[in-house]
């Protein structure tokens, strides 16, 4: 494997000469390792320096350049409010480009909710001290000490006279400035902010109603054919043979093959997969007997590497101190991300360097580095770009079709885009893994929590740890051993990995706990709870509800879920009504509050609360992967049950709790985790059926209903 | 075996000569370069790739190219007339119903296509029509509000 070059070296050097002219700013400040997110990402050449680069021009607009790219969660709006702010300039005057190699800063990828919480502090760092650095270069310019200098909307003026004044666009005239402040300015504190806290519509939003939002499949490209790759019946089996002999006949069809990747290519995407029908192939027989019925005894029973953590006090002791012992167990199949957008790349090749335009949450870490390592190339001849991406949610984190799309087009000779069909992005999806959850708790009579022996098996720990105070507790989890894969096919991280199954099960016990002592559940929370934040949540939750106990099941439908994720505290209240004929569940009313720290974007946050939430139905209510062994039978949306119109809840209520004076948290993933719980929870409150699997289909909630009837 | 397909596209008399059994979703795309109608299944059960087709909301992927021969079409590029955006379209981003987006053409496609046929629709009507057009970033209770207010603003403007 060939070395590669610091690319801070390569991007120096390299980024004059792409943008000319202006000031630019980098940074390199704070601890890199605070952006990476994911632990699974394993040790690799992390560049040392975090650059944020700032063009500004003439006629006074700016450019920003981050390898953050735009999903949905709406960076694109939130990150020139603070830049805006750090910079003094209008925020119309700011123009985004992001997730480009070779114009951006690195980052090794937009995951985690790590956009507001971490990357924006590099972000508005590198802000103010750009702004100190312009503020000085008009000091030289006007002769006036820079204490005496102030700025607003670009404009560095005397703060004795006004009319002294100098203009960012004029300072900086086309000229490369490369300026670095000795001593840091500080970052504005909230009081300052102009734009920061303010709600702001989706920067993007015009371009994208009118259409003309390019995502990577509407790129125009002269000469571009499509591919359309031979895949395999099932994961788990090999290619034995195959004949294409009569595919390649076809008029203007091209095959071209790399090992077992064999890809047929024609400039007509109908044509392409016509011919794709017609090759002739023979695999191996998928040995994996498991499926979607018999999973979970399946993952109880698999080989596992243990671990414990939050231990405290004595178990034994805990169960002595205990009037009741509750005991469950909970069962989550396997989630596909199903982004509306499917995996989609392009790539051109000149020469020896290959663009890839990409929908990938990771254009550097997974994309770039991750090609130039497979093909050994040099890390500047791999530029990728993210155009727009349609929707992620973690399943852009990991980019097949980059690797395939870039080997196909050198083949080929031409430029070719890869975009997956719904059918492959099924099979090609890494699935949020099905997991088992037993628990096993000790209360007192009056409701106070003794014991608290919490087993996950195969799901991320991420909201495994219990929030409430409980004296005796052990958290043990089972997880895949290295080297052995229990799964047939591929999982990974789906929006706040691992919390959404775990919140399901610790919140529905929590529930059956409340129950058992006949005490509101809201109350049991509060009463087991000293985490301050987590009880003003539920507090402001109760009170935007307009909550009010009954004894369970009361009929009205209402259940609570709360927990931590990515930084926030987050509670949701929800209310449904239960079809006792059919099972079927509808959400009516939804109520969320969180505590983000400072929020940038009011209006962002709030829609993505409501995203979370009516996302989070799916996988509560109607999202299930069917397989047998490796072979993937949910293939498409009319297997795999999204939320409809109809069934999301005419009502989403988000409260944001002000702490503008504390740092940001993520705000993308948390109220998701909820979900499941507090559908759980008003489910049992609505008709007493109390269901221990996800998705809670009505088959599951009328079983749920019988065996609480007989 | 192509085919001369004459049909109107977003206002104008067209023609192109192709192979009558494609997709039409994918020659608005390709030979159009209409990239605003987006593919999300290929087999109608999405919605990404809503068109109007003589004024109804139609997937386009269950369409061939020859089915349009003779009529008319409007894809999301179409519905804007003169740089003014279509109340639809306005709707959408004065509730910001929408994050990734790339439901969105689809959605308004479908949205147009439901005040056409029927000026003032009730909330429920608005959910029967838009029921199996999918968003997995969830703007659907923005998306109701959004059609609920283009509803409303289309009346205005045709009343004198
Ligand atoms: S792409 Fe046509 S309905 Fe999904
Ligand atoms: S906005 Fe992303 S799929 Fe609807």
């Amino acid at each position: 494997m060939k070395t590669q070059r610091s690319r801070f070296d390569l991007k120096r050097r390299d980024f004059f000469t792409l943008l000319g002219g202006g000031i630019v700013v980098y940074l390199s400040s704070g601890n890199p390792s605070e952006l990476l997110a994911l632990p699974l990402i394993q040790e690799r050449d992390i560049p040392k320096d975090y650059n944020a680069f700032l063009t500004i021009y003439e006629d006074g607009t700016v450019i920003c350049h981050v390898g953050k790219i735009e999903m949905g969660q709406g960076p694109i709006t939130s990150l020139p409010q603070q830049v805006a702010d750090e910079l003094d300039v209008s925020i119309e005057s700011i123009k985004m480009v992001m997730g480009d190699t070779e114009t951006c800063s690195y980052d090794p990828g937009t995951w985690g909710s790590m956009t507001t919480r971490s990357y924006s502090n590099f972000l508005r760092a590198a802000c103010a001290e750009a702004r100190a650095v312009l503020i000085q270069l008009a000091g030289e310019h006007l002769k006036i000490s820079p204490e005496n200098l102030k700025v607003k909307n670009g404009m560095v003026f005397d703060a004795s006279n006004p009319e002294k004044k100098v203009d960012y666009g004029w300072l900086t005239k086309g000229q490369r400035i490369e300026r670095s402040m000795d001593e840091k300015p500080e970052v504005k504190d909230h009081t300052q902010f102009k734009y920061v806290g303010q709600s702001r519509l989706h920067a993007d939003a015009r371009i994208k109603v009118s259409g003309e939002a390019q995502y990577t499949a509407d790129i125009p490209m002269p000469g571009r054919v499509y591919a359309k790759i031979l895949r395999p019946p099932s994961h788990q089996v090999e290619l034995l043979s195959v004949d294409y002999s009569e595919t390649e006949k076809m008029e203007g069809v091209e095959v071209v093959r790399d090992g077992d990747l064999i890809a047929v290519l024609h400039e007509l995407p109908d044509v392409a997969e016509r011919a794709l029908s017609t090759i002739k192939a023979e695999y191996t027989s998928d040995e994996k007997e498991v499926d979607d019925k018999t999973i979970f005894d399946y993952l109880l029973n698999a080989p596992a590497e243990t671990e414990e953590r939050e231990k405290a006090g004595d178990l034994g002791e805990g169960e002595e101190q205990a009037d009741f012992i509750i005991e469950s167990e909970f069962y989550d199949g396997y989630k596909a991300h199903a982004p509306i957008e499917p995996h989609t790349a392009m790539a051109k090749w000149e020469g020896e360097k290959v663009t890839i335009w990409a929908s990938v949450q990771s254009p550097f870490l997974m994309a770039q580095d991750a090609l130039a390592r497979e093909l050994g190339l040099e890390l500047e001849n791999v530029r990728v770009i993210a155009p727009f991406l349609g929707g992620g949610f973690g399943g852009k984190i990991y980019n097949p079709q980059v690797p395939e799309v870039a080997k196909i087009a050198r083949l080929a000779k031409k430029p070719v885009l890869l975009a997956y069909t719904r059918e492959e992005e099924f099979f090609m999806d890494y699935f949020r893994t099905a997991a088992v959850i037993q628990i096993r708790s000790g209360i007192t009579k009056k409701g106070m929590i003794t014991m608290w022996d919490y087993q996950h098996y195969f799901v991320e720990s991420r909201g495994s740890d219990t929030i409430y105070n409980v004296p005796n507790k052990l958290t043990t989890g089972y997880s895949e051993k290295r080297g052995s894969p229990i799964h047939p096919f591929s999982t990974g991280a789906w929006r706040a990995p691992g919390n959404n199954t775990n919140t399901f099960a610790r919140e529905s016990h929590i529930d059956m706990m409340a129950a058992k002592v006949g005490v509101d559940p809201v109350e049991f929370r509060l009463r087991n709870l000293t985490d301050e934040k987590m009880i003003a949540v539920i507090e402001a939750l109760k009170e935007k509800f307009g909550y009010s106990y009954m004894k369970g099941p009361s009929g009205r439908g209402i259940g609570i879920a709360c927990g931590t994720d990515a930084g926030t505290w987050v509670a949701v209240m929800i209310e449904v009504k239960v079809d006792t004929e059919t099972g079927e569940v509808q959400p009516i009313r939804a109520v969320v509050s969180q505590d983000m720290g400072m929020c940038v974007n009011p209006q962002g946050a709030t829609l993505q609360v409501e995203g979370c939430v009516t996302m989070g139905m799916g996988y509560a209510l109607s999202e299930d992967v069917e397989f047998k062994g490796g072979d993937v039978l949910t293939s498409n949306f009319d297997t795999y049950q999204l939320p409809l119109f109809s069934q999301v809840p005419e009502v989403i209520d988000t409260v944001i709790l002000d702490r503008q004076d504390q740092p940001p948290q993520g705000g993308g993933e948390p109220a998701i985790i909820c979900m499941g719980g507090a559908i759980a929870n008003a489910i049992y409150d609505a008709c007493g059926a109390r269901v221990y699997q996800m998705p809670m289909t009505p088959e599951r909630v009328l079983a749920g209903i019988k065996k609480a009837s007989g | 075996m192509e085919k001369l397909i004459r049909f109107t596209l977003n206002g104008k008399k067209t023609e192109i000569s192709v192979d009558p059994s494609l997709t039409l979703m994918w020659v608005l795309r390709d030979q159009f370069g209409l990239t605003g109608t987006k593919y999300g299944c290929g087999i109608g059960v999405c919605g990404a790739c809503t068109i109007l087709l003589d004024n109804d909301a139609v997937r386009s992927c269950t369409y061939r190219v020859d089915d349009v021969m003779d009529r008319n079409v409007v894809t999301i590029e179409g519905l804007s007339s003169n740089g003014e955006l279509h109340p639809v379209q306005k709707a959408f981003m004065e509730k910001d119903a929408l994050q990734c987006g790339y439901c969105t053409p689809g959605m308004i496609m479908n949205a147009a296509g439901l005040l056409i046929a029927n000026p003032e629709p009730t909330r429920q009507q608005i959910i029967h029509a838009m029921e199996d057009n999918l968003c997995r970033c969830g703007a659907h209770i923005r998306i109701i509000e959004a059609i609920q207010q283009a509803g409303k603003e289309m009346k205005k403007m045709s009343q004198p």
